[in-house]
């Protein structure tokens, strides 16, 4: 009895010394790494996708070994769709809980909210999703599409593809779609169009009664030239759209629509049947065949053990973030801010559609273009795609305010937004 | 056989010489001359035959090869397959052409046979486009559907339409003429007319009167373009427009393309009638917007009218309530997957009695604690929509979830070329008003609207008289709750199922009723069918975004004058 007592009590200790033992190792050993992505609020729907990506990737790092003999740790925050919490739960990232790199953000405006406190913290931050531009912060790397790796090649396939002469713009009332469509109308009329021949269109968050304007777009359409919608129409607002288009009796062989925020992830939530034809322009596709794709499906789907979750662009751009960090991290031989920045640019990782992504000076990455048609089942069929990859531009070429700017973060230059013409730096920290 | 008789006539030929020598011979040398004509000709006859056969065998074979060829993963091999298709003459090739617009044509993934599929109960039935052999039932992922792109689409759609002029649907040929309308060619302008003289109806031969007209306009003497033009007059549809349109059109230099003046001064006389005619059709239309945006007001507000105008609780939860039957839709459609045209039905009840037990929780665990209090109201009713909302999120998921449209509720009612009003939201709008004056009968005519009456009038002498009150407000909580409920099954029609959604229409419902006039449904019904109109009124000049804020101030402004409504309340039970 007292002899199992004690064999008891010493087992006890053990384990209290061995688990005392680990968090020591845990925590003297352990590269850390936020996930600053919503987990509640409008945005959970697609943002906690990502987090699972990125916790996947993690998980798949820490299996192969980890970064230099050292585990990665994974600290998960949930901002909320709430845009000032983002920029709180970045400081408590970076002072209190003392990581090495954050993988986060969505919405442009949280990213914004973002920015300064990086800055200030000197903190690094992965941002996966497409984005208006105009910005090239030292502190940030885009692995999402710029806006001439995604717009400015959809409109080119929609006018020598599709011959499409008359265009209708529309989008949800905010940063993205109103920039996106600024540099778009630049460009068409660059390209010949006359005003009368684009329509601009914009909608309240979640606008659910698409009546009028679709009738509207359909009188616009069917004036004897072809014509196309360029949609910026975010999230939810997509659905009800979609349904009337349907049922106003626009197909997408009268009136294809080409968005930029409808994925694979979106569709998974809609009955695709109306929607089968229109087109997406993305980077990455779940339907493109490549080995590495594959591979990529096949460990997401066990990760999240559903057989039927999809993939999604910002799914690849995070991928993408995460394995050229790791690589810049291992190049640097430190987890240091500085010297990983230096490290990133030129680090080059195979992507998910069997290509290269570079990281470039600007703190873009080289990706390749790929349009789509939405098919029954809710993926792509894809119809086009660029030849290569397009280098992504920080400022775009077809804004009065942006065209002379360059972003270059190598070392004589080392500035985000340096003026060709007057040959000064800014010095605005974004 | 061909080359069998060529070699006989050679004998023949050969055996002449010799049969001339006698002349007894002779008759029947001449005999024989003649049979060898007879012969020839027959011969002829035969090698016309033979070509004959041999190109229907080669249209066979053409036929059977391009539909072969539909299989191909190059969308520019499967264009040219099919404009092989639609030339080859054949009686075949609609179902095959339709089958591919449709998504109903895939090819075997063992041996790729072309096959026409008709989906029964989750499995494929088969039959073989080249001779109409049912093949049995085959799984989803024995077939591989061929996929069509959006110029493909445009194509079939053209072909389908030349193809099935002379269908026996008399919708099928009307849609056929106007797809054609405006592209015409030579030949196929001969065939309608050819087709027009023998037309029975009469909506068929006047658009195949517009499709010839337009076409003389186009290619016609001046004379008969002047025809065309009065002809054309009055005509809604926007290709007539356009083209009528293109007449007045002035080149650089600000000299008209249209030398003829008599026809300029016509087609503009023509434009003036066509957009006189537009203008009644677009303000039409806009009223119905209006409405439409109106009865989707009104369903989501008038359970709030019950449950905050009569009884006076703010309910936050009223929205989520609202997500609770469109996801009671959601859960109906995918227990009965074969039966989507039926689902909705089932779910009006069902969404009821789901939506009303959570409002009857709500009121006997929540609110029945706190009346007479409604800033803690406020706050603990919020606190129940962000639990269901999480509730929702844990248990079916976070991601938002497909319902899709019975089939009659698809698609639009066609009233003339320029309007046409969508089914789903005639019928939202008939449901609507259906459910108000189901609401209004049970608060007028039966004992427990008596009841809620008298409970919501005075509620210590309603107390006095035996009645239940706590009964009564539970009751009349549900029914608001359920009437949400029923709101919910509608708005899954028209927008996204996600957890979110209720939120979406908490302002819009509470504005509804505090613009009504608290207390008084009917206030609630022109509330919303006003505010809705309003917006879509001013929506075309103003945009979306100014037009709901423009709504907003004017609202702010409404009540600022009047704070009790369109509809006030009057009487003792006003004064509190």
């Amino acid at each position: 009895m007292n002899m199992i007592r004690k064999l008891k009590v010493v087992k006890y200790a053990l384990i209290g010394a061995a688990l005392s033992f680990s968090a020591q190792v845990q925590a003297g050993d352990t590269i850390k790494v936020g996930v600053l992505h919503s987990l509640s609020g409008t945005m959970a729907i697609s943002e906690s996708t990502l987090k699972d990506t990125v916790l996947m990737m993690i998980d798949e790092q820490n299996k192969a070994g980890g970064v230099m003999g050292k585990q990665l740790e994974a600290v998960v925050v949930d901002p909320a769709s709430n845009w000032p919490l983002f920029a709180e739960k970045t400081r408590e990232l970076i002072s209190k809980k003392k990581v090495d790199v954050i993988f986060g953000c969505w919405t442009s405006v949280s990213r914004k909210s973002v920015l300064p406190v990086l800055e200030e913290l000197n903190g690094l931050l992965f941002y996966p999703v497409q984005y208006e531009g105009e910005e090239s912060s030292k502190n940030v790397f885009y692995t999402g599409a710029a806006p001439n790796q995604q717009a400015i090649p959809a409109v080119d396939y929609l006018m020598n593809d599709l011959e499409v002469e008359r265009w209708v713009l529309a989008g949800t009332d905010y940063v993205y779609p109103r920039t996106t469509n600024k540099i778009l109308e630049a460009y068409l009329k660059a390209k010949g169009v006359k005003s009368k021949d684009i329509m601009i269109n914009y909608t309240p968050f979640g606008h659910s009664d698409w009546q009028s304007i679709v009738s509207d777009i359909k009188k616009f359409g069917s004036r004897g030239k072809k014509t196309a919608v360029v949609s910026t129409i975010n999230g939810d607002a997509n659905v009800p759209f979609y349904k009337e288009l349907g049922n106003q009796g626009i197909t997408a062989d009268n009136i294809p629509v080409v968005a930029f925020s409808v994925g694979e992830e979106e569709l998974s939530g809609i009955d695709t049947k109306p929607l089968v034809g229109h087109l997406a322009a993305w980077n990455y596709f779940m339907s493109v065949d490549a080995d590495v794709n594959n591979e990529f499906i096949k460990s997401w789907q066990k990760f999240v053990k559903n057989k039927k979750r999809v993939s999604n662009d910002p799914m690849e751009a995070t991928y993408i973030g995460f394995k050229m960090w790791v690589k810049a991290v291992e190049k640097a031989g430190t987890t240091d801010t500085d010297a990983v920045e230096k490290a990133m640019i030129g680090i080059a990782v195979p992507n998910l559609t069997g290509g290269i992504a570079t990281m470039m000076p600007n703190h873009h990455l080289t990706k390749p273009v790929l349009i789509g048609e939405i098919q029954e089942d809710g993926q792509f069929e894809v119809v086009w795609k660029t030849n290569g990859t397009v280098v992504g531009d920080a400022w775009s070429d077809f804004l009065p305010g942006s065209k002379d700017l360059i972003s270059d973060w190598r070392a004589p230059l080392a500035c985000g937004n340096y003026n060709v013409k007057t040959g000064k730096c800014s010095g605005q920290n974004f | 056989m061909a080359s069998g008789l060529i070699l006989l006539q050679g004998a023949c030929a050969k055996q002449e010489p010799k049969m001339n020598q006698s002349s007894a011979a002779n008759q029947i040398s001449s005999g024989i001359l003649y049979a060898s004509r007879a012969l020839l000709l027959l011969l002829t006859g035969l090698i016309v035959a033979w070509i004959f056969t041999s190109t229907a065998l080669a249209d066979e074979v053409g036929f059977e090869q391009a539909v072969q060829q539909l299989t191909t993963r190059k969308f520019r091999d499967k264009e040219k397959a099919v404009k092989q298709l639609a030339d080859i003459q054949d009686k075949r090739t609609l179902p095959v052409l339709q089958a591919l617009l449709d998504a109903r044509l895939y090819y075997r993934k063992s041996d790729k046979r072309v096959v026409i599929v008709v989906p029964i109960d989750g499995q494929y039935q088969l039959s073989d486009p080249l001779n109409g052999e049912q093949l049995g039932t085959a799984a989803k992922r024995q077939l591989k559907k061929i996929g069509i792109n959006n110029k493909l689409r445009k194509l079939l759609k053209a072909k389908l339409a030349s193809l099935s002029l002379e269908s026996p649907d008399v919708e099928v040929r009307l849609a056929a003429v106007e797809q054609m309308l405006g592209h015409l060619d030579e030949a196929q302008a001969d065939y309608i007319t050819r087709l027009a003289e023998q037309e029975q109806d009469e909506d068929v031969r006047d658009a195949m009167g517009s499709a010839l007209a337009l076409h003389q306009l186009e290619h016609g003497s001046d004379e008969q373009r002047l025809q065309a033009i009065s002809l054309l007059s009055g005509n809604l549809s926007q290709v007539v427009n356009n083209h009528l349109q293109a007449l007045l059109e002035k080149n650089e230099q600000g000299e008209f393309l249209e030398t003829n003046t008599t026809l300029r001064k016509a087609a503009s006389r023509a434009l003036d009638l066509i957009s006189s005619r537009l203008q009644i059709n677009s303000i039409i239309e806009t009223t119905f917007f209006g409405l439409s945006l109106g009865s989707v007001l009104l369903l989501a507000a008038i359970g709030l009218a019950i449950t905050f105008g009569v009884m006076g609780v703010i309910n936050m939860a009223h929205g989520e309530l609202i997500m609770l039957g469109a996801y009671t839709t959601y859960l109906v459609q995918s227990a009965m997957p074969n039966y989507t045209d039926l689902s909705l039905i089932v779910a009006v009840p069902a969404a009821f009695i789901v939506s009303g037990l959570f409002g009857i929780m709500i009121e006997r665990f929540v609110i029945r604690h706190l009346y007479g209090r409604p800033l803690e109201t406020l706050l603990a009713t919020f606190g129940v929509s962000l639990i269901l909302q999480q509730l929702v999120r844990t248990v079916i998921s976070a991601q938002n979830v497909a319902v899709s449209n019975p089939s009659w509720m698809s698609g639009s009612w066609q009233i003339n070329a320029a309007l046409s009003l969508t089914y789903n939201r005639l019928f939202i709008f008939i449901f609507a008003m259906v459910v108000f004056v189901a609401l209004l009968l049970i608060l007028k005519k039966t004992a427990l609207g008596l009841q809620v009456r008298a409970v919501s009038q005075n509620r210590p002498m309603a107390q006095a008289m035996g009645i239940r009150s706590g009964w009564v407000d539970a009751m009349t909580f549900g029914l608001g709750s359920g009437v949400a409920g029923i709101a919910g099954v509608a708005l899954s029609q028209l927008t996204n199922v996600g957890p979110n959604m209720g939120q979406a229409y908490i302002i819009d419902s509470f504005m509804v009723v505090v613009f009504g006039g608290v207390g008084n449904l009917w206030g609630t019904f022109v509330g919303a069918l006003s505010l809705g109109a309003a917006n879509k009124f001013i929506e075309p000049w103003s945009g979306a975004v100014l037009a709901k804020i423009i709504v907003l101030v004017f609202i702010i402004m409404f009540i600022q004058k009047y704070p009790r409504g369109l509809f006030p309340q009057k009487g003792r039970s006003a004064e509190n």
